[in-house]
């Protein structure tokens, strides 16, 4: 396998592939689903990082007397139970699943990039026995180890991202490697040892960057997988804790209550993290058709 | 053939080892056990009381002598005792499988039941306005987390029926619990369905640019007995083996949904057997999980294999 040319790819497309824009316009008209998910994740990350200025009040500040007060023009999406702005709460609720979805897809990255790395460039009875540890750690669904993690470890920002990140590990650590061990024989790799490379720098410098297309495909799909699980974790009380204003904890066991008397309690942190993850999918595909061309439908 | 049975049986017995391993260590890695919840939950802090419930439970005993004991108990059928209710784990955990099961099987049912033609359709008619609005369907399964859907659901049903569906555990006859069942089956199996429905999308239009396709059509096979006859046969075959592993990884929707519509299946039992830290529960729920999943993958390999004479392992 060897590098995907990307420009040569699109000129081959017939796409003018001068400039940035109009590649990206190209992308766009090629993949239109895509340019969806792309705008969807680029108001997702806009509003996580600006959510301080787009947010119209604290999302912390309660006050009594407008306990689950109905939407209105002072409350856009209602209060709730403590009388605090749901629209102000979702907004800074995507902050926070920015957070733990981009700080445990790069956490389980890294280390499912060293691990794979490791296995598939070192061989022999280092991969035998990561390779088992990563099948252990396969034979239990993605919740399940996340939700014995997070009760392990506590409730926290921090933790929720490590019990996140740990049960991601094991798919980057598989990609990574299998991509390696067709690499490893490949001349180039040959070459730069010939050349007097030390081997950690031939793993990182020049196998390591010819593994970025699949990783990219599969990062994608993770940030979405890693915004649910932390949304299910938080509903279930063992994520994020309060005072932060996750989309899941307001959705948390009591919102069965609310289905008959404040369904806008209900429905508005629901519908954020579908966009979210709908979004993040969207984009995942048309970059998966765009980047894996093996995988084209 | 017979190496590779053994190999295989071998690998998995080694991670079932290894997850029994892990789960215990990480169990005793919790901040606060039982003791320490019953404790504040009675408002009662006196040490001594304290130090005769950790004693009582053993959990004061060497990490090695615990493990040992519950490996022991388990070769034997002895799964402990559960900390909370003081009665055999297994009288605990017996009686909530068979509700799991049912709520399993009806949402795989259900998944394929939507998936497999849905995925057919958008394949054959591909590129079609029906294709990019099922895709767009499949994906928005993919998003939408099964809590919140099952509180859609118990929403709209407040809004028609004006009342939520109640889980009876004294409901008997199929087709009862079968209604009983049925709408949080369709929130757990609509994740599964849309998986489904992608990937026999995909194998179909895979399998319908094959030559053998092409042959079907110039000799003047219509395009009914094409798609199904020649096309769908071939196509279903990673379709079986996904449906086996969404089987066994069925139970992150399981818990979410158990919990929003009140069913006490074994999902939702893990979750709060966790939170009071019953260990003897929580370790034989996540190894009856392990197990399940361990066994899914073997027997969908098994399966790969009959269905497929190409394939040869080991050999």
């Amino acid at each position: 396998m060897t590098a995907i040319d990307h420009q040569a790819a699109l000129a081959r497309a017939g796409a003018n592939v001068t400039g940035w824009w109009s590649r990206t316009l190209f992308f766009a008209r090629r993949y239109p689903l895509g340019a969806v998910g792309a705008v969807i994740v680029f108001l997702f990350i806009f509003t996580a990082v600006f959510a301080d200025v787009i947010a119209p009040v604290d999302p912390t500040a309660t006050n009594a007397k407008y306990s689950l007060a109905p939407p209105s023009s002072m409350f856009w999406l209602g209060a709730d139970f403590m009388g605090r702005d749901m629209y102000s709460r979702i907004i800074h609720g995507a902050r926070i699943s920015l957070a733990v979805g981009a700080g445990a897809m790069g956490l389980g990255g890294i280390l499912g990039i060293s691990i794979g790395l490791a296995s598939g460039y070192l061989g022999g009875w280092i991969d035998l026995a990561l390779q088992r540890l990563m099948d252990i750690m396969q034979a239990l669904p993605l919740l399940v180890l996340a939700i014995i993690m997070a009760a392990s470890l506590g409730p926290s920002l921090r933790n929720t991202v490590i019990a996140i990140a740990i049960p991601l590990v094991p798919s980057v650590a598989r990609v990574v490697r299998s991509s390696t061990l067709s690499l490893r024989e490949q001349p180039f790799v040959e070459a730069a040892r010939a050349v007097g490379m030390g081997e950690l720098r031939v793993a990182v410098r020049h196998v390591l960057p010819n593994t970025l297309a699949p990783l990219i495909v599969l990062a994608t799909a993770q940030l979405g997988s890693a915004i649910l699980v932390e949304a299910s974790l938080s509903f279930l009380g063992l994520g994020v804790p309060e005072p932060h204003p996750s989309w899941g904890r307001m959705l948390s066991e009591s919102a069965a209550e609310y289905v008959r008397t404040a369904p806008w309690l209900v429905i508005w942190p629901g519908v954020a993290i579908s966009l979210t993850v709908f979004g993040t999918n969207l984009l995942g595909d048309a970059l998966r058709d765009l980047l894996d061309p093996r995988q084209r439908s | 053939m017979g190496a590779y049975l053994v190999r295989r049986l071998f690998l998995m017995a080694v991670t079932l080892v290894g997850m029994s391993i892990l789960i215990f260590v990480l169990l005793r890695l919790v901040p606060g056990n039982i003791a320490d919840i019953l404790v504040d939950a009675t408002g009662n802090d006196d040490p001594q009381e304290k130090a005769r419930i950790v004693h009582d439970l053993g959990i004061d005993r060497p990490l090695v002598e615990q493990y040992w004991q519950w490996i022991n108990g388990l070769a034997h059928g002895d799964l402990g005792y559960a900390f909370v209710s003081e009665r055999p784990a297994i009288e605990e955990i017996a009686p909530r499988i068979p509700i799991s099961s049912k709520l399993a099987g009806l949402a795989i049912f259900f998944a394929v039941l939507l998936g497999v033609p849905l995925g057919v359709v958008s394949a054959v008619r591909q590129n079609s306005g029906l294709d990019y609005g099922l895709r767009v369907l499949s994906l928005s399964g993919l998003s939408l987390p099964a809590f919140w859907l099952g509180l859609l659901v118990l929403m709209a049903s407040v809004q028609w029926f004006g009342t939520i569906p109640i889980y009876d555990a004294d409901a008997h006859g199929f087709f009862t619990q079968v209604k009983m069942l049925a709408l949080p089956a369709i929130v757990v199996g609509f994740r599964s369905s849309a998986l489904i429905m992608r990937l026999t999308r995909s194998s179909m239009l895979e399998v319908l640019r094959q030559d053998y396709v092409r042959t079907a059509r110039s000799k003047g096979a219509s395009n009914a007995s094409v798609n199904y006859d020649h096309a769908l046969r071939n196509a279903l075959l990673p379709v079986v083996t996904v449906i086996g592993i969404e089987a066994a990884f069925l139970v992150g929707g399981l818990i979410v949904t158990e919990t929003v519509f009140n069913i006490p299946g074994v999902a939702r039992f893990l979750v709060e057997a966790i939170r009071w830290r019953d260990y003897p529960i929580v370790q034989n729920l996540t190894m009856l999980i392990a197990v399940v999943v361990v066994t899914m993958n073997f027997l969908v390999d098994m399966a790969y294999m009959v269905l497929d004479p190409r394939i040869k392992f080991g050999g």
